[in-house]
């Protein structure tokens, strides 16, 4: 059996981070332009609005194998949809608790405001990120847990052809 | 193979094409290794590498492929989509593809520069490469969407940059309206006397532009006027102007100073804004002689007329042509307009936050503004440099960077003091004859003529002494000190601590943002730096242009910026904004939400939660509808669908859960 300091040691989380086009995705592009540089483990995914965060795209992470999941929108009051970034911390509210529910630590997801030109908070933030998902250790999610997130996680295009098979 | 992918019935061909960036990408990322990898995915048919993508033989590779019918969706690992995405759907376009069928993988911004580790660096840039090969199956083809644009454009602030670009524009035709927050244009630049490094006179270039503005045909100038409401997006912009009561029914005054004289105050009561408060106006006022428009303000904050109503209102009386009107109220205006400019500019630092400089507390003490309005001729004292008991001051004292390259205050240099601190030394050695001393920390003097300026300075025998100022104080330690203020400051080529004692001290105030830019770059929904400049698109490529499209920048607003700078922007906003207009459309992302009306319950939560009020509910069908002209593409909407019967077009929920499976599921 490997020390708990061992798996901290030789454990790379795999974190998904959803980054909202206007200020945190720029952001880090502008912490590329600036080489400033930070842990490998996050992978970024770009949606135009921290609002379009889906909490079912947190699960569906989760269920594909993601240690950790950071989520970054324009400050409040920034918003370049004027409030998509507070739909995005009510959901995230709810998400916590939810996930919590799932067993899951609530350290996993991470929510933060990081404007344009805050390519420092970036790093910062990703490096942290890494390490707190380095220190909770690999998410091990119950085969029950897997069984609801699946029968959660329905994509719309198995739902067109559930729908489909309804009226024929 | 399957057929896969909605709305097309095409078989999924995927090419992928990785770019080494000259060795930017290359040097971190194993490119080979990467093609190897993606050429293994599903679906990939062409998967290939190259030393720059976006230089036309990587175009053509990617063309070449879509001809010969082994592609029919691409995938460009490079750089960041902020960056290339629309030359790659260019590319995709001209060869006869769909522009969307393409998806960018950020192997540059979000890999190579910001991994230490080579093998980490090749894994991250394999799972982007893979989640993006998993996107782009789920794309489907669209259409662009094309818009006209409104050929007016809006310029907001009237110093030098916004009368340039207003003045650039209406010269090519356009019609312009020209927002300034106070009664006159002219900002900072009429405040000045002299401009360095020619010397020659602020006031004498800068009116003949200001009158210009005045009759230009295209203009529409509204002075004592702000914007308060932005709506719409580019090309197509509804813009709510508020032109605040100046109790002088604009038309019909002809700034003759009648009601000035008349007034009841028989002197200043009010400290003059223009004058930097160094001496004191009436309630009724005009800014200055140049003036444009030269119309009269009434100030309802100190004019007991307004205030109270028992006031004799001589004013009215001495007016010939019944201009004035105590009871004008707001008005409101609403305009549509293609472009805007924003050419806000700056404020001054406030000398009173670094105490050990004594502004405030000694007399004599200057900032370099209210020198400035000292030495010009129709200042507050004709020109003359005088100290506050009438006399010639002796010495003068120069204290460079306050407010700039400071960690107590702003980190930043503000790059017009050196010059500006050299031409006040220039103008006050001419008009005293003083001994000048300056304190800086170091001479910086880019620009065309400006070295050679400063080696004049140095030829009129004044004083360079590198140092920080510590502190400057009134304590006297020797007889020569008696009566004067004491500069104290390291000497830091001759290592010693030196006491200087002068008779009056000019306070070199960097720049600053205006107090309110936050709020200003909010209601036009553009980003600012951390200390509160607008922050352009991209430093070096685009420095006019914002995240916002069809919102420009100009002059100081953007970062501090002397004359020649400004003005040179302000061209280039004009050009772009000139380009916009000129083109007739603009082509709109097509990331717009639509509903799927099978899926859609008509349970009505996406319809409050849309800012735009693009979300209506068909009472027939009994579901929601998305109206594609006001839809901003947030997706705020579809995030909230219970049913899944809301997507967003380039950002489905297939599209994100294959994006999530291609991170995780491969490297």
């Amino acid at each position: 059996m490997p020390e708990r300091n061992d798996i901290e040691r030789f454990f790379d989380p795999k974190i998904v981070a959803f980054f909202c086009n206007w200020c945190t995705y720029t952001a880090a592009d502008l912490a590329g332009t600036a080489r400033m540089t930070y842990a490998p483990n996050v992978r970024v995914i770009r949606i135009m609005c921290s609002g379009r965060l889906d909490p079912q795209f947190v699960l569906s992470a989760f269920r594909e194998g993601a240690d950790g999941i950071l989520i970054g929108g324009c400050h409040p009051g920034d918003c370049h949809y004027q409030e998509g970034n507070y739909q995005a911390l009510r959901r995230f509210i709810l998400l916590k608790r939810l996930i919590h529910a799932f067993g899951i630590e609530k350290e996993r997801i991470r929510l933060e405001w990081i404007a344009a030109s805050e390519g420092d908070k970036v790093q910062r933030v990703i490096n942290e990120m890494t390490e707190t998902v380095r220190r909770l250790g690999p998410l091990d999610l119950e085969p029950i847990t897997k069984k609801v997130i699946d029968y959660m996680s329905v994509t719309h295009h198995e739902m067109v052809s559930i729908s489909h098979r309804g009226s024929s | 193979m399957s057929t896969v992918g909605t709305g097309s019935n095409d078989k999924c061909k995927i090419g992928v094409y990785v770019c080494h960036c000259g060795i930017n990408i290359s040097s971190k990322v194993d490119v080979s290794k990467t093609v190897r990898f993606a050429a293994k995915l599903p679906h990939v048919t062409v998967s290939r590498e190259y030393k720059f993508m976006c230089a036309d033989p990587g175009q053509d590779l990617i063309q070449q492929d879509i001809r010969d019918g082994r592609i029919n969706r691409a995938v460009v690992a490079s750089c960041s989509p902020l960056m290339h995405e629309p030359t790659f759907r260019n590319t995709m376009a001209e060869a006869g593809g769909n522009p969307f069928l393409f998806q960018m993988a950020n192997i540059r911004e979000h890999v190579s520069w910001v991994t230490l580790d080579n093998t980490a660096a090749t894994e991250k840039a394999m799972s982007l490469i893979s989640a993006a090969v998993e996107r782009v199956v789920f794309h489907q083809p669209l259409m662009p969407n094309r818009v006209p644009v409104h050929p007016d454009v809006l310029v907001v602030g009237g110093g030098i940059a916004g009368i340039h670009a207003a003045l650039t524009l209406a010269d090519a035709g356009q019609k312009v309206y020209l927002v300034e927050r106070e009664p006159s244009i002219g900002g900072h630049m009429a405040k000045f006397d002299k401009t360095f490094p020619t010397l020659d006179c602020s006031a004498c270039i800068l009116t003949p532009k200001m009158s210009a503005v005045r009759a230009h045909s295209n203009i529409t100038l509204w002075s004592y006027s702000e914007v308060i409401g932005v709506d719409g997006f580019v090309g197509n912009f509804k813009v709510r102007v508020r032109r605040k009561p100046r109790y002088i029914i604009e038309e019909r005054c002809v700034g003759c100073l009648d009601c000035i004289e008349a007034c009841i105050y028989k002197s200043g009561k009010v400290p003059d804004e223009f004058n930097e408060g160094l001496v004191k106006r009436k309630p009724v006022y005009i800014p200055f002689p140049q003036a444009t428009p030269l119309v009269a303000v009434i100030d309802a904050k100190t004019c007991i007329g307004i205030r109270t109503g028992k006031c004799k209102m001589t004013c009215i009386d001495a007016c010939e042509r019944d201009a004035i009107d105590l009871n004008q109220s707001e008005e409101i205006n609403e305009i549509e307009v293609g472009a805007i400019i924003l050419a806000t500019g700056f404020k001054t630092f406030n000398a009173k936050r670094i105490y050990r400089y004594g502004y405030g507390k000694y007399s004599n003490i200057y900032t370099s503004l209210e020198l400035e309005r000292m030495v010009n001729a129709a200042g507050p004292t004709g020109g003359e440099i005088t100290l506050k008991n009438g006399q010639k001051p002796k010495a003068v004292g120069i204290v460079h960077c306050v407010g700039s390259r400071d960690n107590k205050t702003n980190k930043y240099c503000s790059k017009v003091c050196c010059m500006y601190s050299l031409k006040l030394a220039h103008l006050i050695k001419e008009r005293t004859g003083a001994e000048v001393y300056n304190f800086y920390i170091d001479m910086r003097t880019p620009g065309k003529g400006y070295e050679e300026f400063y080696d004049r300075l140095l030829e009129e025998n004044v004083h360079f002494i590198r140092g920080r100022v510590a502190e400057i104080t009134d304590w006297v330690m020797t007889p020569e000190e008696e009566g004067k203020l004491v500069i104290r400051a390291e000497d830091t080529l001759v290592g010693v601590v030196r006491r200087v004692p002068v008779d009056m001290v000019v306070l070199s105030v960097g720049l600053e943002p205006q107090p309110d830019a936050e709020d200003v770059g909010r209601l036009f929904n553009i980003s600012c730096t951390r200390e509160g400049w607008f922050l352009e698109r991209h430093p070096k490529l685009a420095p006019v242009s914002t995240f916002t499209d069809g919102i420009f920048l100009a002059g100081a607003c953007q970062g501090p910026k002397d004359i020649p700078d400004s003005v040179a922007q302000a061209g280039a906003a004009a050009a772009e904004a000139l380009a916009l207009i000129d083109r007739g459309y603009v082509v709109l992302e097509p990331n717009t939400a639509y509903v799927q009306d099978e899926l859609c319950s008509g349970c009505k939560t996406c319809i409050d939660l849309c800012p735009y009020g693009a979300i209506s509910f068909d009472d027939e069908k009994d579901t929601a509808k998305v109206n594609g002209a006001l839809c901003k593409g947030c997706g705020t909407c579809v995030a909230s669908c219970p049913s899944g019967s809301l997507q967003q077009y380039l950002f489905t929920d297939d599209q994100i859960f294959s994006e999530i499976k291609g991170v995780i599921l491969y490297a």
